[in-house]
């Protein structure tokens, strides 16, 4: 059931802080000259033990529905209830704004004294850090952000290891070795999610290539299906998407074409277009923190990039459309990658104009895959600036 | 570059007419209201009421039929509440049609959180043996969706309506003078509130194509600015439905057609093309309102005005 008392509370939030006055200064009396007694407080930037139970927070930017990028974070805060039962309170408040509402969102459950906070939205960045300055004996997890503080740590998904599996999965499946991609902003996030699908395609289909297309807009399920349908009329017979509804699942079942998911597995929408789906598993992840929270020994300023090794990215199970040894390759791929012999992104690697930006023998950087903004070869056209 | 081939143009034009007709809808139900005297800024807040009741009937009763009467009925019954401010309680029609997408919104997503990802059957295209299977001409006569057909139908009835019916006439009397309709005894009032009630039922309309014909499912907010767009329609088409059915493929169109520029990898900004008929909208703003009886011609005298019999 929906958590309704946290939405009502979030939205009734009013932020009276009660003034905390450093109180007036003893008067000194003339006649007295002993020194004043100073308490000194001591400020450690981490949540102490919790006596009771371990309250836990998390703000989600759009409802949680059943599939989707907020609906994978609320497995994870599932996952924390079934892992440690009656030793957490987990609440959660849904379809957040980034920007000053979820600013406020964050700020209740810290007056309610929660010893952590997941904040799952990118937009949400400088809101936590504003409030973990106030709260500095709380902790703080931000997803997707790239600014620490002491009590603040920063987690995000190896999105571009499962894009790779099933870009291996698109270049085998396709005929007409045109492939369509419906995005929704061309910021690195994406375009590594693009780069990374099409080195899967072309490992195994040199020939492939992959359209692109921008909604502008993260969630726009009309456009997205326009989007779509335009692909699927310009040949594209296996359809990819880094955008939030289950739009292009759809306009491949209606068309006879397949299509992969994003976030969830989306195959409800289409039963036999849908191969597969890159998918982000936050469980394992939330758990250890949690752990260390209810332990006391939760420390800050720590930034996560985990993949398919920790199990943080998977595949869904596979449409019975795809081949046995289909299968298999994708498995092995997946073995390479987490052993580390295989990536994405090694050398040679050509961008779509033909210049080479990674050298043979050479693997990309992790500071260069967080601000990609070229395309692969094998992606059609030019990315917008 | 993948040249043109007839069957991608079809498949092209057919997609066009899916991203027009909720336009067309919201438009021509929009036109009717504003016609009457009214402006009623709603028209988002309407479509989203529309959407989620029609949803919600399909999954209860599995006819879609019964799902595009469930639409008008919420999107009718939402309009009847702002009729009621509007009319009766003389509030401002901008606030109260700004008030009534927020709220409807609001409405729309509480009563489809348990909808979210519901998976539901769409309605595909006619198909006429003999006739569908003719090349080219074939899909684009009998191919599409019957609400297609429809939109067309209601435009002409309109049409008809505001130019030979005597209720249709009245109706502009209303919109243009509603002093001097009362003058002569019509019920001006209540032609407004029949008047907010169809756009209502039109807006309803347009939002269940979306949510059961265009992409079936349900999702918050799903509408995301159409009936934004189809408000600029009304004003782009002059007041006039032939009009605001042509503005509503145009900008169908122009959407498709940025859509396939990038997909070919072509080097033309997708925002400006998205741009352009918002910028033709404020050309013919631009133009109507060069000078007083262009504007006269053109807007509804007593568009937005409340109306308070006197004496």
């Amino acid at each position: 059931m929906r958590n309704f008392k946290a939405v009502m509370a979030a939205a009734a939030v009013s932020l009276t802080l009660a003034a905390c006055g450093e109180g007036d200064a003893p008067k000194q009396q003339a006649t007295e000259k002993a020194p004043a007694k100073k308490e000194v407080v001591e400020k450690k930037a981490a949540p102490a033990k919790p006596a009771g139970p371990a309250k836990v927070g998390f703000v989600y930017v759009s409802p949680v529905g059943d599939a989707g990028y907020t609906y994978q974070h609320d497995l994870g805060r599932k996952a924390i209830e079934e892992k440690f039962g009656d030793r957490v309170k987990v609440s959660f408040v849904e379809s957040v704004a980034e920007g000053p509402d979820s600013e406020r969102v964050i700020m209740k459950f810290a007056q309610e004294d929660y010893q952590a906070v997941f904040a799952t939205s990118f937009g949400y960045m400088n809101p936590t850090l504003k409030v973990a300055k106030k709260f500095p004996n709380m902790a703080f997890e931000h997803a997707t952000g790239y600014k620490r503080a002491a009590n603040v740590n920063t987690y995000l998904a190896r999105f571009y290891e499962g894009r790779y599996l099933v870009g291996l999965v698109a270049g085998k499946m396709t005929k007409s070795n045109v492939i369509g991609y419906v995005a929704a902003f061309p910021i690195p996030e994406v375009v590594r999610g693009i780069n990374a699908f099409t080195r899967g395609i072309r490992t195994v289909n040199p020939d492939a290539q992959v359209r692109v297309i921008w909604t502008n807009s993260w969630f726009d399920p009309g456009k997205e299906r326009e989007a779509a349908d335009t692909l699927i009329g310009q040949g594209a017979d296996v359809l990819n998407l880094h955008a939030d509804s289950p739009a292009v699942i759809q306009a491949a079942e209606d068309a006879g074409i397949y299509a992969i998911g994003y976030n969830s597995d989306l195959s409800k929408f289409g039963p036999k277009a849908h191969l597969t789906a890159s998918m982000t598993n936050w469980a394992p992840y939330y758990v250890k923190r949690v752990e260390e929270v209810l332990a006391g020994n939760w420390t800050g300023n720590r930034d996560t990039w985990d993949g398919l090794k920790e199990g943080m990215v998977q595949i869904a199970p596979f449409n019975a459309a795809v081949p046995a040894d289909v299968q298999t390759m994708v498995e092995k791929a997946k073995a390479d990658i987490i052993a580390g012999t295989l990536h994405p992104f090694a050398g040679p690697l050509k961008d779509n104009e033909g210049k080479e930006r990674i050298a043979e023998g050479a693997v990309m950087s992790d500071g260069d895959m967080l601000g990609f903004n070229w395309y692969v070869e094998g992606v059609v056209g030019k990315l917008p600036n | 570059m993948i040249g043109f081939e007839l069957e991608t143009l079809v498949a092209i034009l057919l997609g066009v007419a899916r991203g027009a007709t909720p336009l067309v809808f919201a438009a021509i139900g929009e036109l009717i209201t504003e016609k009457a005297g009214v402006l009623n800024l709603g028209v988002e807040g309407m479509m989203l009421v529309g959407a989620v009741a029609g949803f919600i009937a399909v999954v209860a009763t599995g006819s879609t039929g019964f799902g595009f009467v469930a639409a008008m009925l919420a999107g009718a019954a939402l309009s009847s509440l702002f009729a009621l401010l509007v009319l009766f309680l003389h509030t401002n029609q901008v606030a109260s049609g700004l008030a009534l997408t927020i709220f409807g919104i609001g409405l729309s997503a509480f009563f489809g959180l348990d909808y979210v990802g519901t998976p539901i059957k769409g309605l595909s295209g006619l198909y006429i043996p003999g006739l569908t299977d003719i090349p080219v001409i074939g899909p684009l006569l009998f191919g599409h969706d019957i609400m297609v057909y429809l939109s067309f139908v209601l435009v002409a009835g309109c049409i008809w309506f505001l130019n030979k019916s005597r209720w249709g006439l009245i109706l502009r009397a209303v919109g243009e003078s509603h002093h001097a309709a009362h003058a002569i005894g019509y019920p001006v009032i209540a032609i407004r509130f029949a008047a907010i009630l169809f756009g209502g039922a039109m807006c309803g309309l347009a939002g269940a194509y979306i949510s059961l014909i265009y992409t079936p499912m349900w999702a918050e907010n799903m509408t995301a600015g159409r009936g934004w767009i189809a408000l600029a329609l009304v004003v782009f088409a002059t007041w006039k439905p032939g009009r605001a059915l042509i503005g509503a493929y145009l900008f169908g169109g122009v959407t498709i057609l940025q859509l396939n520029v990038q997909s070919m990898g072509l080097d033309v900004s997708a925002h400006l093309m998205n741009m352009l008929p918002y910028l033709a909208t404020i050309l013919v703003l631009v133009l109507i309102s060069r000078d007083e009886t262009k504007i006269r011609l053109n807007a509804p005298a007593c568009l937005g005005k409340p109306f308070q019999a006197n004496g």
